[in-house]
């Protein structure tokens, strides 16, 4: 058992090692939500009708979850990058089992997302977004949940991909249709009612309530739902994901 | 003592490919036992399985007495395997690299750091250990993963074609690397090629393996011997040759050359140009040849084991610079 732990960290340290090299990486990732924040922030928020609200404080939420979002997809989907790289070949013949070797992938792609959410997070701080203490700590645990969902669905989407080819597919098809559905960048409750059960549908719009409400205390949905919606979603993931990554390999 | 024992193994795959055709060998302690074969022959498949990776159809493998199918981490514990392809994260150190492997094979944490440091000496790489992985060359990346499948310290090492793709320098390189680990550490090591001379030079016995059956199992010297000695060639013009034929036995005409099958070349040709003269044949030119691995192959497949080059996508994924 105390070899299975070393295991997952020893697949986790990898990730972080390779997180902390790729420079490039965490700059562009963070230049995107920067933009987001600053121009659309700015510029629709004449034309959101979020009650009052500072639109700006009102996605703030929603670019946190999507810069988790981008990274824990990116970190899932990597699993096609170790197989042509050839290092999952040297994890899998390791005396491991593979659980452990998914769940540090899985522990190792959310720790990155959360690094992210938190920097992007820092970065609206900066631009006038106020949290207190408790509610950034509270912050933490359900965004690596939030993270950890996403990264199980990009290990699933991974072991039944072939080649890193579908990456660009997947990321226009799946991913920017879960983000812009999710209520992230408006209001749902003024949703015609064919695109309220869209946005209903979508597990993100959950991520995003949740983060809300942690933030500034509002949300469209019921809390607890919220939060039931992305608890399940992840062990769902992650469940999936661990189910067929053993089957492929 | 045997380490590798494996019984009628059969493998495969999608319920009509016989990639592994019920295979029988044994490999003793210290010992370098080599495949070799045409791509295609069954030899990384008889491998992967070696390895716990694939599970045969149906016979048995034992490697240091435990059973592969039922014991697959034992197994994995006592061997070391360095594939075909890269196995390295390139984004990581040289020593990085070495170090999760070393974690990941349950190496204690106080013996680490000696068992890394000594395996770096050993490929010659100390100086580069702190190198990232894409800075080194094909001969480095492979001497990095030969010293890494050897921190856990197995006592099987298996190597799937050890030198595919690596210039001729380099390759001489890994083997006397790979013959270094046998002569000072008494490892069993097991490797698959499509080299000839790279069996020749490094295999105490070879296997040749064609469609998933092993054809011949002997010492490279007594494969060759079986066909029966060298081969004496004349140049003869061509009214010379059958009455050459009519006087040496053993002898075949082809291409305008006559081909003698003797013992030993070296020291039958001196009676060879007397007898010639003595009946006025006029040699224009003669060749010795000493049969190779390749005639062997031939003689009991009627075909040549192609050198091949890796191919188009390997190559390609070589010359990357890393991802």
């Amino acid at each position: 058992m105390n070899h299975e732990i070393e295991a997952i960290y020893t697949v986790w340290l990898r990730e972080m090692i390779r997180y902390v090299r790729a420079r490039e990486r965490i700059i562009s990732s963070i230049a995107q939500p920067i933009f987001w924040l600053l121009i659309f922030g700015s510029s629709m928020r004449m034309s959101m009708p979020t009650g009052g609200l500072n639109y700006q404080a009102f996605i703030t939420p929603g670019i946190i979850v999507m810069a988790i979002m981008f990274t824990s997809m990116f970190s899932g989907i990597s699993v096609i990058w170790d197989r042509e790289l050839g290092f999952m070949k040297e994890m899998l013949v390791a005396p491991v089992s593979r659980i452990s070797i998914v769940a540090g992938k899985c522990f190792g792609g959310a720790t990155t997302a959360v690094i992210q959410g938190i920097l992007v997070l820092l970065i609206s701080l900066a631009l006038g977004t106020k949290i207190d203490l408790i509610s950034f700590l509270i912050l933490l645990p359900i965004m690596m949940l939030i993270a950890l969902g996403v990264v199980g669905m990009g290990v699933a989407i991974a072991s039944v991909l072939e080649s890193m080819e579908g990456f660009g597919v997947i990321m226009n098809f799946v991913i920017m249709p879960m983000f812009f559905l999710s209520g992230a960048l408006f209001p749902i409750n003024n949703l015609p009612d064919w695109l309220k059960i869209i946005t209903y549908i979508d597990p993100v719009t959950y991520d995003v309530e949740l983060t809300r409400y942690i933030m500034i205390g509002f949300s469209s949905i019921n809390i607890m739902l919220s939060f039931i919606a992305v608890l399940g979603f992840t062990c769902a993931t992650l469940l999936i994901g661990a189910f067929l990554f053993n089957r492929r390999s | 003592m045997t380490v590798i024992e494996v019984k009628n193994l059969v493998k495969v795959f999608n319920n009509k490919i016989k990639a592994v055709d019920g295979i029988n060998f044994e490999v003793k302690q210290g010992e370098i036992f080599g495949f070799l074969g045409p791509n295609g022959a069954g030899k990384t498949t008889t491998l992967n399985i070696l390895c716990a990776l694939t599970k045969p159809t149906e016979g048995e493998a034992k490697i240091c007495e435990y059973d592969v199918i039922t014991q697959p981490e034992e197994v994995r514990k006592c061997i070391g395997i360095v594939f075909q392809d890269m196995s390295l994260d390139d984004r990581l150190t040289a020593r990085e690299n070495l170090e999760l492997h070393a974690r990941l094979y349950g190496v204690p944490k106080s013996e680490r750091k000696k068992r890394i440091d000594d395996v770096l000496e050993l490929a010659e790489l100390k100086d580069r250990e702190k190198s990232i992985v894409k800075t080194f060359s094909g001969g480095m990346k492979r001497r990095l993963e030969l010293a890494r499948g050897l921190i856990h310290h197995p006592r099987v090492l298996f190597l799937d074609e050890p030198t595919l793709g690596l210039d001729p320098q380099t390759r001489k390189h890994i083997w006397d690397y790979i013959l270094k680990l046998k002569k000072e550490h008494g490892i069993t090591i097991m490797l698959t090629t499509h080299y000839m001379e790279e069996a020749d030079e490094l295999c105490d016995r070879i296997a040749i393996m064609d469609h998933g059956k092993i054809i011949a199992l002997d010492t490279s010297k007594n494969l060759k011997d079986s066909l029966g000695g060298d081969s004496i060639i004349l140049d003869l013009k061509d009214e010379d040759i059958k009455k050459g034929m009519k006087i040496f036995k053993d002898s075949k005409p082809f291409n305008g050359q006559l081909f003698l099958s003797v013992k030993n070349a070296g020291r039958e040709i001196k009676r060879i140009l007397e007898i010639a003269k003595k009946n006025n044949i006029d040699v224009l030119e003669i060749n010795i040849r000493r049969p190779t691995l390749n005639d062997v192959f031939l003689s009991l497949t009627g075909k040549e084991i192609r050198e091949e080059t890796p191919n188009l996508k390997e190559q390609l994924k070589n010359r990357m610079p890393g991802r």
